[in-house]
């Protein structure tokens, strides 16, 4: 897909990394679901020690995130019917989104608001930080595709 | 749970069963009549499978043994609470019962309907944010109150409080994804955001209800409960954000192709 780069794809660039970037967020949220609350029981539905910040903020973004992966695959949907869809871009938007989400959920909502430790282990330290370096890892990983992108961006620009 | 068991009395059971019945067969009426003009198309019938599946989904929150046991079970109370308050309103909203009511009627009463469809009341209930609010609203005040365990000893307001619970769940179906005519259509980027923090709400109280039960419910009871509400309330929302999507995809369809050429 989008080996040859054409001007919709120029024109709807950034449409690519968003439908990405949903996506990445909404299908992250989704592992986190099924993964560690249904199927491994590591995540606990509910923590006594959350915050009130933590409830909110967790409903909001599990409502977002299940709606961020519809709309995502829609507008990959809307991006391929204008021959616009721009793969790799997509991809760089997906990590982002999805390392962005992993991060915040990592830090701001176990951490500081103490919805749920990752798993109930003595050491928990250990899950933590590989859980946060994945999500930091994901992000530099999306962030160095999306760039890479530029350079094609202004080939087309320029008309070479 | 100590209740006294205020299990619907038959009377009122057998009234319920007419008057759904009644929808049931108001509706396929319609549709047939209103196909036998010859200047509108056949009512498509997967609409009366929609109509009469969200009649079946409400009615079994209200009669028969799911209901029995709502009175003393808090996980068949949420699960008769998902079918009637999300999964029949959305079952009937998609079944579109108003453009088959304007269809099916003469002129002059139809116009009586659309002009009722364009009071104020009508026009500030179906606004996202004030649907959401009485519906998402109504189920904070409903179980986080002693309404709740009131609920179980008075079926005057047992049955009040589920006939709300369902017109809320509709009049928020109705305001989030427009199937019928509207008073008013307000665009998809307001309705996905109002639309998500409703959504949030209904999360948040799943947790606020597995944390802090209702008056007289069991904490183990509480706690499934508070995951059939949770899950079970993904599993339809899931399907309303679905087709708010598809809905939004196909009005922004491009007009022309929008291959780029730039030697033209």
């Amino acid at each position: 897909m989008a080996k040859e780069i054409t001007g919709n794809h120029v024109k709807f660039a950034k449409r690519n990394v968003s439908a990405g970037i949903l996506f990445g967020l909404g299908f992250v949220a989704f592992i986190d679901e099924t993964v560690f609350h249904q199927l491994l029981h590591w995540h606990h539905f509910y923590d006594q020690s959350t915050t009130e910040i933590g409830l909110v903020s967790d409903g909001l973004f599990h409502a977002f995130s299940w709606f961020a992966t519809v709309a995502g695959l829609f507008l990959v949907a809307d991006l391929r019917r204008r021959q616009a869809f721009w793969l790799k871009r997509w991809w760089g938007g997906m990590l982002l989104g999805g390392g962005a989400f992993q991060l915040y959920d990592g830090v701001i909502q176990h951490k500081l608001m103490r919805i749920h430790e990752i798993r109930y282990v003595e050491n928990v330290l250990i899950y933590d930080v590989v859980w946060n370096i994945i999500a930091a890892l994901m992000i530099i990983a999306g962030t160095i595709m999306i760039a890479s992108t530029r350079s094609q961006l202004r080939g087309v620009f320029n008309g070479t | 749970m100590e209740h006294n068991d205020p299990s619907l009395g038959t009377p009122i059971e057998v009234l319920l069963l007419i008057l759904f019945g009644l929808l049931i067969v108001f509706y396929i009426f319609a549709g047939w009549s209103s196909s036998r003009k010859e200047h509108l198309r056949t009512w498509p019938i997967y609409r009366y499978i929609l109509w009469i599946f969200g009649i079946l989904s409400a009615l079994t929150a209200i009669i028969g043994p799911l209901a029995n046991r709502a009175h003393h079970d808090f996980t068949a109370h949420m699960t008769g609470h998902l079918l009637i308050g999300m999964l029949a309103p959305l079952l009937m909203a998609l079944s579109a019962p108003l453009t088959l009511l304007l269809r099916t009627l003469p002129v002059k009463s139809a116009k009586v309907v659309t002009q009722l469809l364009r009071t104020v009341f009508i026009k500030r209930i179906t606004h996202p944010i004030v649907a959401s609010i009485l519906n998402i609203g109504g189920l904070w005040v409903l179980y986080t109150t002693d309404l709740f365990a009131f609920m179980h000893n008075n079926i005057l307001l047992f049955l009040f409080i589920h006939f709300h619970v369902f017109m809320a769940g509709y009049v928020f179906t109705i305001a989030m994804i427009y199937v019928d005519p509207v008073a008013h259509r307000y665009s998809y980027i307001f309705r996905s955001v109002v639309l998500i923090l409703a959504l949030s709400g209904h999360a948040m109280l799943s947790k606020y209800i597995y944390a802090n039960p209702p008056l007289g419910v069991l904490q183990e009871q509480a706690e499934t409960g508070a995951m059939i509400m949770y899950y079970g309330g993904d599993c339809i929302d899931v399907i309303l954000i679905f087709i708010l999507c598809y809905q939004w995809y196909i009005s922004t369809k491009p007009r022309e192709s929008f291959k780029w050429n730039p030697s033209a």
